[in-house]
């Protein structure tokens, strides 16, 4: 299993490189088309969040792997003041102090799975995953290898 | 540069050769609009197939950039996006409204063509 891959975000170049890193682990781990492209754009929206909104911040990518399944944990962190009502902002209608929205509900329709908590204290953190179904073949090839082990 | 811009006749051709950081995406508007003006450009095609990912802001700066070059006269079509870019902005629904969108590049001629035709008034 490969290990966990860390992109600081200072600016809006470190997103071309955000997208980059989450494109590159996802076709490694093996996801079919078009799946790479909606993890790459939904950590493109969120790492624009951190720019825009904060500042600075950090995007750990994290392969994962289940029984029957496996995939990428992307947790986006900063250290901002917090979204003031995270609920409001997961509506699309939402809209942020610079009304454009914070492109919230879009990343979230692009992942499997999408939560946010954010408070004045400790900033706001997402974190998306994003699953891929193991077929039958590679599970067994891999009992087969543990077996010979 | 990570955009080219060529001149063709009335037209300008702009590709994209990599991914675009948005300071790169402002740019790009910027030098865009300025040309319409110089080269007194009636339509402008957009060729993004570079682009592995087309997120919100670079969806909104599209629609800026045409209408932008509307204002200064030129019609816009966008060339290129890959079917997995068009598979995450239908999921993400951006809207792009009022984007004129076409296959390839002799395609999008043929639609400024029809467009700009009677605007011209050489009737082709």
């Amino acid at each position: 299993m490969e290990d966990e891959v860390r992109v600081r975000i200072d600016g809006d170049a470190d997103l071309v490189s955000a997208r980059a890193e989450a494109r590159a682990m996802a076709e490694r781990l093996g996801f079919p088309r078009p799946d790479p492209t909606l993890i790459a754009t939904a950590i493109s929206e969120i790492a624009r969040n951190i720019v825009v909104h904060v500042g600075c911040g950090e995007i750990v990518l994290t392969p994962f792997k289940e029984d029957d399944r496996c995939g990428l944990v992307v947790i986006a962190h900063d250290d901002g003041p917090g979204i003031r009502n995270v609920e409001a902002a997961l509506r699309d209608a939402y809209t942020g102090r610079s009304g454009l929205g914070l492109g919230l509900p879009g990343a979230r329709r692009l992942m499997d799975e999408f939560d946010v908590t954010s408070d004045a204290d400790n900033g706001t953190t997402v974190t998306m995953k994003k699953w891929r179904r193991r077929d039958e073949l590679e599970f067994r090839r891999e009992q087969r290898g543990r077996g010979d082990e | 540069m990570s955009v080219a811009i060529l001149r063709q006749g009335d037209y300008l051709i702009a590709s994209i050769q990599s991914d675009l950081s948005d300071s790169e995406v402002m740019d790009f508007r910027q030098e865009l609009t300025e040309l319409v003006g110089k080269h007194r450009a009636r339509g402008i095609v957009i060729d993004v197939a570079a682009l592995d990912v087309i997120d919100s802001f670079v969806a909104r700066s599209l629609r800026s950039i045409v209408l932008s070059a509307k204002l200064r006269g030129a019609e816009t079509v966008i060339v290129g996006i890959q079917p997995d870019v068009a598979i995450a902005m239908v999921h993400f629904r951006l809207n792009l409204q009022p984007l004129r969108v076409a296959l390839d590049l002799d395609e999008a001629r043929a639609l400024l063509d029809s467009s700009t035709r009677g605007d011209v008034g050489d009737g082709g």
